[in-house]
């Protein structure tokens, strides 16, 4: 029940994006096709998943023990940083066609506050092991829902006839609101 | 005369929110008010400057290969003293913004600045850089954040200005954040096309 | 000054070198800091504890004790005394059921149950709506909302808004053994705020999980001392 709760709760009712604000620079940077907002939402939930579990595993085992609590942000950001790297070159050995499909979107990775953010609220959330790995992934499942609707809301806005200021991001954000408006009808859901 | 323009450049031209659409993330988050906003800006404003000042010092010194993972730890090294120094000194402002603190370290212009600026030039106008791109992000924020407040709440800056109760909620909530910012930006491109 | 070559002992050194300072210099202003962060936590929960009870001569942190809720949730009592004497209880807390997570308050209980005051700690709830509950259930001449409305009458003439009249809203000095403390709309004698009546159930759920928890575990101590000690029958006097 709680699992269900977790999911839940990551997809819709607290989603990533339009009620976090986490992630908003992938959100609105590779969402003019549906095909790379898929792409993005791949290569965000493999690493997403694999960052919560490694940055779980170096609060409880390393920092909690030594009580250096304080270096959690920086050990968690380079975590994530060698992860990314180790991911891209582990990826281009193994599984050529799949880097070909992530490759471009994974040294954006870094910067995209939702994987750090992830990390830092399992910790804070208090989860066991089990169920970082389920708020992580349906996080990242969360994530790509938001992508990909917005991507093809976008993908339709290019035939619309706008007032010139108004083109672009302005839209876009106006639109990202109206999807954010719409999700809020799941609050107290879970 | 350089040194001025490397100052303003942040503030106008390119401001980092309006102009340049970096470090989305907390504009949109943290922006519920102008105080909040004010808040967050200084803080990125703190980092910016000194790990500016700090990459500038310290770019020779560094190998070309391991260049992104030295900066990304002096950036975090200051976010961490500002987390630190925040949660001691201004406790309350510490939790309304809450997570977005330690993301300070992923917020896009923090890195893009080391990278494309600090990294190649002098450290007095590195830190004149970080200090007009810091400026002008709590610029912006302060903007977002006051709109929002007073048109969700009847408030800027916590001071009444019509009664609470008339307020439009929506913009204190998720929505009104992104409603909000694309709106002042095509208020911004308009302004920019007429002159 | 020659840029550093890229050879692996430089990146290698360079890198270890980095860490080092910076972990040093966290190091450094972790120790500063840690004291001031401690002080400000104690005097964010002194400040809520002394808002909620009763004047006492003791030290009702130093004293404090634990609590488990028939929920599972570990609640802290802090007990004041006068002279000796337990004039109230603050406790610190909890429910689940806010509309967005968790809700935490401390409440000061009389000895026999009697709500003194709370105070919401923690909340996510909807700003604007569910965050009213910050003075919402007192009554409406001890928060800042008259001084509100004074200012708002002349926009409540413009809109044509008539004031609702206050309603039945405060829950200082009930006490939740003898008044049904649910919403007006569960059947209960408390109003709900408006718009807002699932944070208002998650607030009464806290408040009353903090008042079961503590006459449980009374009755507990008493039957087990076998006090004779009759529990005065306070009346509404705060």
């Amino acid at each position: 029940m709680t699992y269900v709760l977790i999911i839940i709760s990551a997809i819709f009712v607290n989603n990533i994006v339009l009620s976090q604000f986490l992630g908003i620079c992938p959100f609105l940077g590779v969402s003019k096709r549906i095909s790379t907002a898929i792409g993005m939402t791949g290569a965000v939930t493999f690493v997403m998943v694999i960052a919560t579990i490694v940055t779980y595993l170096v609060q409880k085992l390393i920092l909690d023990p030594y009580s250096i609590g304080y270096l959690q942000t920086i050990s968690f950001i380079l975590i994530i940083a060698a992860l990314v790297q180790l991911v891209e070159i582990i990826l281009k050995k193994v599984s050529p066609p799949l880097y070909q499909a992530l490759g471009v979107f994974l040294p954006l990775i870094t910067t995209n506050c939702a994987i750090l953010g992830v990390a830092i609220m399992t910790i804070l959330k208090d989860y066991n092991l089990i169920k970082a790995v389920v708020f992580s992934a349906s996080t990242a499942v969360g994530f790509g829902l938001a992508l990909v609707l917005f991507a093809g809301i976008r993908e339709q806005l290019d035939l619309v006839d706008l007032p010139k200021g108004m083109k672009g991001t302005p839209i876009a954000l106006i639109v990202a609101g109206l999807l954010a408006l719409a999700f809020m009808g799941f609050a107290g859901l879970a | 005369m350089n040194n001025l323009k490397t100052f303003t450049n942040g503030l106008i031209k390119e401001n980092p929110i309006f102009t340049l659409l970096l470090g989305m993330c907390p504009t949109l988050g943290v922006t519920s008010s102008a105080t909040n906003g004010l808040g967050m800006g200084l803080a990125t404003a703190f980092v910016l400057i000194m790990s500016n000042l700090v990459v500038a010092l310290i770019k020779n010194l560094i190998p070309d290969k391991v260049r992104i993972p030295s900066f990304i730890v002096v950036i975090a090294t200051f976010v961490t003293i500002v987390e630190m120094t925040m949660q001691a000194y201004v406790p309350s402002l510490f939790e309304s913004l809450g997570l977005f603190i330690p993301l300070i370290v992923v917020n896009c212009i923090v890195l893009g600045r080391a990278e494309a600026f600090a990294s190649k030039n002098n450290p007095i106008s590195s830190i004149l850089d970080g200090a007009g791109m810091g400026i002008g992000f709590t610029l912006g924020l302060v903007i977002l954040g006051a709109t929002r407040e007073f048109l969700g709440s009847g408030k800027i800056f916590n001071a009444n200005i019509y009664p609470e109760d008339f307020g439009m909620l929506v913009f204190v909530l998720a929505p009104g954040a992104f409603i909000a910012l694309g709106f002042l930006i095509a208020i911004i491109n308009k302004m920019k096309q007429t002159a | 000054m020659a840029k550093t070559e890229s050879s692996l002992k430089n990146m290698f050194l360079t890198l270890l070198v980095i860490a080092l300072i910076a972990g040093t210099s966290l190091g450094f202003v972790y120790k500063f800091t840690k004291e001031p962060i401690e002080a400000s936590k104690l005097a964010k929960q002194q400040m809520a504890i002394k808002k909620v009870l009763p004047e006492y001569d003791n030290d009702p942190a130093s004293e404090i004790y634990e609590l488990k809720s028939q929920e599972g949730y570990v609640l802290k009592a802090f007990p004041a005394k006068r002279n000796g004497e337990l004039v109230g209880v603050a406790i610190e807390t909890i429910t689940k059921k806010g509309f967005s997570g968790e809700i935490k308050i401390m409440v000061g209980l009389q000895p026999d149950g009697t709500i003194i005051n709370y105070d919401v700690l923690e909340h996510k709830e909807t700003p604007g709506l569910g965050s009213k509950m910050a003075f919402w259930f007192r009554p409406a001449d001890n928060s800042a909302e008259k001084n509100n409305n004074e200012k708002n009458s002349f926009f409540k003439w413009l809109y044509g808004i008539k004031d609702g009249g206050g309603g039945n809203r405060s829950i200082i000095g009930k006490n939740p053994g003898k008044s049904n403390m649910k919403v007006s709309k569960d059947g209960g004698d408390i109003d709900a705020i408006t718009a807002a009546t699932i944070s208002s159930r998650a607030f009464l759920d806290a408040i009353s999980i903090a008042y079961v928890t503590y006459t449980n575990e009374k009755n507990k101590t008493n039957a087990k001392t076998g006090a004779s000690k009759q529990i005065k029958e306070g009346g509404n006097n705060e």
